[in-house]
């Protein structure tokens, strides 16, 4: 059989032994799919709309290859109905439902009339299709605030918005419309109640050609941040057996009600009453689906590609089981400490999966020397554990993100490190919320305690003098001899942020403190990223991204980054004679957060903000991102316009 | 000064032991105090005519007094300005307890001005000079000593510092300078101008045979700018160092610009663009720790080979490290090379990812990082051994070649000829920058420098052309030609006279379809094919397996030796 992938970001290793072509583009020539296919065609330059989203590009590159089957992948075409319908009349089989199916579930609207009618629950307060920013505002007041504003045709979280009055109900319409049309070409919105606090659960369901359907137990995906799932895991801490039949009922009822062939995803928000509410249906392939292959067994791909040819569903509602639990996490090249995930750019200098880890996948389309650019989602992989129990799959995650190697672009592997160690996520006390709530003033990386803080030091200072031991240990034609200096005991001077700490080393084998010891073993390499320690007793995954001659050490401890600085104790005395270099005043200059583009620019010089009123708009890996000024004042020129292309601290708009 | 004055006239042994002790405990430390006792007893009179002293007090003295520079309030004041003093600055650089310290007791010979009296006369003069070691490795050094006279430049301090030289010499390890010196000693007058030249002769002797290196921490100005000038590296220290001719007011009085000491002499001004410093650091403490990182990349003289870190597996402390691996995974592959060339050959990419990615430990000492930065020049290691890289830098200015790039790579070439250090050139060159400017400015004989420096190197030469090696310029970056030992090409090479489109406008000029000529010519020159049938690259290589092969070529290469012809020297264009 001659497959066709659309794929935007993954690969699935059943496909290596299949002949199948990817639509890869000039920008993602480097991507490793590419390199798996048999064949592969460019449809064309960077931006997905000239891309992935050019239907007439991958028509004819289906023609080209004589495919005879297409899977679309997560996103981009996967719930397109337009490509499903052209697919169908060229008489290529579109390896997923069926047009009808995607249609019915695709928009919003008449999705929830259909899981209405299906005796499905449904969020009350549901309504209509809305043209204009006044209609916008009456339907909100009609359901009662607060509401959520939505593209219709979007997925996930893509332009959903919250507002709690009517003039953030405006600008959400006014945002959503706008991102709405940018990435969907379809600017229809949907506006209904928003339940406060709720748990993000879905259950995966999958339907043959013969009117079978199966549920293949939940998905917990409350971890979000701006409505995007950053942690899921399979089971739920939070169903019961109860609940779970009858979520697992309605969504198979469902699937019914359309007919629905293939896998899919019935999406509920369930409330702390274990109430759940019809949210929509994913009719395609989900991210996080390899979680539910974890526990179950069964491989999704390779089911849809049955189902697609026609065959029966293998497997009852009773072979389907829970076996242990399964997490996974979201990694993306984003700066966690800008409101939890800002995308960030670059090339991955070095990068290295855990995949010597047992009961570790990792779902990427990237390798060394990848882009992660502006143009698409700033997903760099997915990150699966698996455990018989909860705890060991968390202990398994912790192990994952510690071994991962990723240099050249900012990631969010602290954050998720914290989440996953977090003792309410730990709990599972969770839900959507989850992030503002633990965060309330931002995530600012771990907080160390003050043993974590000596282990800390310990490394960054035993680090150190492996260097200085390493640099007097050259290998020369002794022609003038060289004596080092034989040394049993060290004192150095460790700074981290503000404070500073004496640390001593001693023959003995320990750093010592502020009066406490702490031991420190490890084979270090210097060249290699990955540092194993044991410390006082306890093996660490420790990373050093960076160590130069003026003694500033990086290192990746307990996830989060610290910058340290190690110095002699005679350099860091010396060091108090040392000027502070003052750097500039950021206030009234704006610059870029991330690299993306302009999309608007809504003041010009001259005119006067007030502070928190909008400057300018700036799309990056398709969100819309309103930068206000900081202060009142009167802008003083202006760097940038619409349409243009910036990178991270890119000079915008300087105020006076 | 007091503090010392009456250090030197206090009578009483009790007293002056005790000040002895005192101050040889603070000063281990490098942090001098004056708590040395005021008694104004003598202080007008010379200490011998009143001094009921031992000749060993007097010793204690002396090296008290010597330690203390030019006393408490002008280290203080050199503290304030943001330095340290001469002898913190080379306890910093140096391994502790390592320096032996020369001719601490020489004083100024000067009798004029005043400068005869007790009070003016300062054991060590204004410069701390010794030997000692950087992680094990010897060296000689000089610390010009700011609060002695502003560190200004008598017949004696001159003296000093050419005695280590010498000494550098006939043991043949290298000379750190650290300059922070008002200029000469004006009170000495020619005095002072011949210890100038005393030093240039050394410099100038040395060069080549012993590594000179000079870091400029407080003002270094006139004659005195030749010494850093022609040692090998010079180096800054940002906002406290400069380095000019003539300062700002003679500059006023002469052509009327007005300009601040930072523009004229700053360290952003000579890094950036003038091309005088090699590098600047943020202040003196970083200054220093990469003087001692850069030192680990040089040998002791040209008589010796290369540094390379030991390979051994150390066990250093059974509890503390258990042992310190010291693979540098020489045959480690690099994947990130694969797709590290842009397939549009008009689209730049970062030389400096290419040579991290390369090199150990992804440590590379850039060597004028902010000036000619369309040629990347510095040290790193491969397997543990020290090479010199050079490199187009495709991301500035396309990687072209000009006047300020060649004389750049032209120096550091040189350099690594002089000390045995391999070098490793990485392509990608469209050719020489055209245009009036550099035609005016000389660009054929300063470009001819390059091709002389790759030329008559013997060291071992790997080159890699990543992308383009165009026209003239190929022939100049460590070509086959130019005796290169093992010259390798990626896939995405195109050696050429020139680009597609140049070519085609002369070969099939009044042709009519152009663009089918211009695919033509790509398919036949665009590509590494040329070069390789004629066995100008030994090898089209993967581009991961780059760094696998240059570890391996130059374990072979180790044992390279080639002779130039006898002559005095060669007759480099300058």
């Amino acid at each position: 059989m001659n497959f066709a992938f659309i794929f935007h970001f993954f690969c699935f290793i059943i496909l290596v032994t299949l002949k199948h072509i990817n639509w890869n583009k000039t920008l993602n020539q480097k991507w490793v799919h590419v390199k798996m296919a048999d064949e592969a065609v460019c449809v064309g330059s960077a931006p997905t709309s000239k891309s992935y989203l050019n239907m007439d590009a991958i028509m004819d590159a289906i023609r080209v290859t004589g495919a005879q089957a297409v899977h679309p992948g997560y996103g981009f075409l996967s719930e397109n109905k337009e490509f499903a319908k052209r697919l169908a009349a060229e008489g290529v089989a579109f390896i997923g439902p069926d047009t009808h199916a995607i249609q019915a579930m695709g928009d919003k609207i008449e999705s929830k009339l259909i899981a209405k009618a299906a005796k499905v629950n449904t969020i009350p307060g549901f309504d209509g299709v809305v043209k204009t920013a006044e209609e916008a505002v009456k339907i909100a007041q009609e359901i009662g605030y607060p509401v959520m504003i939505k593209a219709s045709a979007g997925g996930g979280g893509k332009g959903m918005r919250i507002a709690w009055n009517d003039e953030e109900t405006r600008e959400g319409f006014r945002f959503s419309s706008q991102e709405a049309a940018s990435s969907f070409g379809d600017d229809r919105l949907l506006i209904e109640k928003y339940i406060d606090n709720p748990r993000h659960i879905e259950i995966q369901v999958l339907a043959d050609k013969h009117g079978n359907a199966l549920w293949l137990n939940e998905r917990e995906c409350s971890i979000q941040r701006r409505n995007q799932k950053v942690v899921e895991e399979a089971p739920s801490t939070f169903l019961d057996p109860v609940t779970r039949r009858a979520m697992g009922e309605q969504a198979v009822q469902l699937a019914k009600a359309v007919q629905y062939s293939s896998a899919g995803t019935v999406e509920f928000l369930v409330d702390s009453k274990k109430n759940f509410y019809f949210l929509e249906m994913n009719t395609r392939l989900q991210v996080e689906h390899p979680i539910t292959e974890c526990i179950t067994g069964l491989d999704l791909v390779e089911q849809m590609i049955r189902v697609a040819k026609g065959y029966q569903l293998q497997h009852t509602q009773d072979d389907i089981p829970i076996n242990g639990w399964a997490i996974e996490c979201r990694v993306y090249a984003e700066d966690p400490y800008k409101s939890f995930g800002l995308p960030s750019i670059g090339r991955l200098s070095q990068y290295q999966e855990p995949l010597d880890l047992d009961k570790v996948r990792v779902d990427s389309g990237i390798q060394e020397g990848s882009d992660i650019s502006i143009y698409y989602d700033p997903m760099i992989s997915k990150l699966i554990t698996y455990g018989a129990t909860r705890a060991e799959a968390l202990g398994r995650m912790e192990d994952a993100l510690d071994n991962y190697v990723i240099r050249g672009v900012t990631h969010n592997i602290p954050l998720l490190r914290e989440i996953i160690t977090h003792p309410r996520f730990v709990s599972g006390h969770i839900s959507t919320n989850f992030l503002p709530e633990v965060y309330p003033d931002g995530f600012k990386g771990h907080q160390l305690e003050a043993d974590a803080k000596r282990e800390l030091l310990a490394s960054a200072a035993v680090l150190y003098i492996a260097a200085e031991l390493r640099s007097a240990k050259q290998f020369v034609l002794f022609r003038v001899a060289s004596t080092p200096v034989e040394c049993s005991h060290w004192e150095l001077c460790v700074e981290l942020g503000e404070e500073r700490q004496d640390v001593e080393i001693s023959k003995s084998g320990t750093v010592e403190m502020d009066g406490a010891k702490v031991e420190v073993w490890g084979a270090l390499n210097l060249a290699s990223p990955l540092l194993p320690l044991t410390i006082n007793g306890t093996q660490r995954m420790l990373q050093c991204l960076s160590r130069d001659a003026a003694g500033v050490i990086v290192l990746q401890y307990l996830g989060t980054l610290f910058k340290v600085r190690v110095l002699s104790k005679l350099a860091a005395e010396l060091n108090s004679y040392m000027p502070e270099k003052v750097s500039e005043d950021t206030s009234s200059i704006l610059r870029s957060p991330m690299p993306g583009t302009v999309v608007a620019v809504s003041v010009k010089p001259g005119d006067t903000v007030a502070e928190g009123q909008e400057i300018c708009v700036i799309e990056a890996m398709k969100m819309q991102n309103s930068l206000t000024a900081v202060k009142q004042a009167k802008v003083k020129s202006v760097h940038c316009k619409p349409g243009e292309t910036v990178g991270e601290g890119d000079l915008l708009v300087e105020l006076e | 000064m007091a503090a010392i004055s009456v250090a030197r006239s206090s009578c009483g042994l009790i007293n002056g032991l005790k000040v002895s002790l005192r101050s040889v405990t603070r000063v281990k430390y490098g942090a001098v105090s004056a708590t040395v006792p005021q008694t104004s007893l003598h202080r007008s009179c010379r200490w011998y005519s009143v001094s009921h002293l031992s000749v060993k007090e007097r010793i204690d003295q002396k090296r008290q007094a010597a330690l203390q520079g030019g006393g408490q309030q002008r280290i203080e004041a050199q503290h304030k300005r943001g330095k340290l003093t001469a002898r913190e600055r080379v306890q910093l650089l140096l391994d502790p307890e390592s320096f032996v310290e020369t001719d601490m007791f020489v004083e100024h010979r000067c009798a004029d001005f005043g400068m005869e009296q007790d009070r003016n006369k300062f054991p060590g003069d204004s410069v701390v000079t010794g030997r000692g070691r950087i992680n094990g490795r010897l060296v000689y050094v000089f610390s010009q000593d700011f609060t002695v006279f502003g560190g200004s430049l008598s017949g004696a301090h001159a003296q000093k510092i050419c005695k280590i030289m010498d000494q550098a010499m006939t043991v043949g390890a290298p000379v750190i300078g650290l300059n922070d010196s008002g200029g000469a000693r004006i009170q000495e007058g020619v005095e002072s101008l011949a210890g100038y030249a005393d030093i240039f002769l050394r410099n100038v002797m040395a060069s080549g045979v012993i590594p000179q290196i000079s870091l400029i921490m407080g003002p270094c100005a006139g004659g005195a700018v030749y010494s850093p000038a022609l040692t090998d590296f010079t180096f800054m220290v940002k906002d406290t160092s400069y380095l000019f001719i003539t300062g700002p007011d003679v500059v006023k009085s002469v052509t009327n610009e007005d300009v601040t000491q930072e523009e004229l002499g700053g360290a952003k001004t000579h890094t950036t663009v003038s091309g005088v410093a090699h590098r600047a650091f943020e202040n003196d403490i970083e200054a220093l720790l990469n003087l001692r990182e850069f030192f680990n990349f040089l040998p002791l003289s040209n008589q010796d080979p290369a540094v390379t870190f030991a390979l051994i597996e150390l066990i250093t402390n059974p509890l503390l490290f258990c042992l310190i691996s010291h693979s540098f995974f020489s045959d480690r592959l690099v994947p990130s090379l694969d797709n590290i060339v842009p397939l549009e050959s008009t689209k730049a990419y970062d030389m400096l990812d290419i040579i991290h990615a390369i090199v150990d430990e992804r440590d590379f000492f850039e060597i004028m990082p902010n000036y000619a930065k369309n040629i990347v020049v510095g040290f790193a290691r491969m397997n543990g051994r020290t090479v010199g890289i050079v490199g187009n830098q495709p991301k500035v200015a396309s990687g072209c070649l000009d006047i300020n790039s060649s004389v750049k790579g032209a120096r550091f070439v040189r350099f690594c000829d002089a000390f045995n250090i391999p070098i490793i050139t990485f392509v990608d060159v469209p050719g020489f920058l055209p245009g009036t400017a550099q035609e005016y400015g000389g660009i054929i004989r300063h470009g001819a420098k390059l091709l002389f420096a790759f030329a008559e190197a013997t060291v071992p030469k790997i080159t890699i052309i990543t992308r383009k090696a165009y026209g003239g310029a190929y022939d100049v970056m460590s070509s086959k030609h130019l005796r290169g030992d093992v010259n390798y090409a990626w896939p995405t090479a195109e050696v050429a006279v020139m680009g597609a489109k140049g070519a085609v406008q002369i070969i099939f000029r009044g042709k009519e379809n152009q663009a089918e000529a211009e695919a033509e010519y790509v398919e036949k020159f665009a590509n590494p094919f040329p070069a390789a049938v004629r066995g100008f690259v030994d090898d089209i290589i993967e581009p991961a397996t780059t760094r696998k092969k240059i570890c391996q070529d130059l374990e072979v290469l180790a044992s390279k030796k080639q002779v130039n012809p006898w002559k005095k020297h060669a007759n480099i264009p300058l």
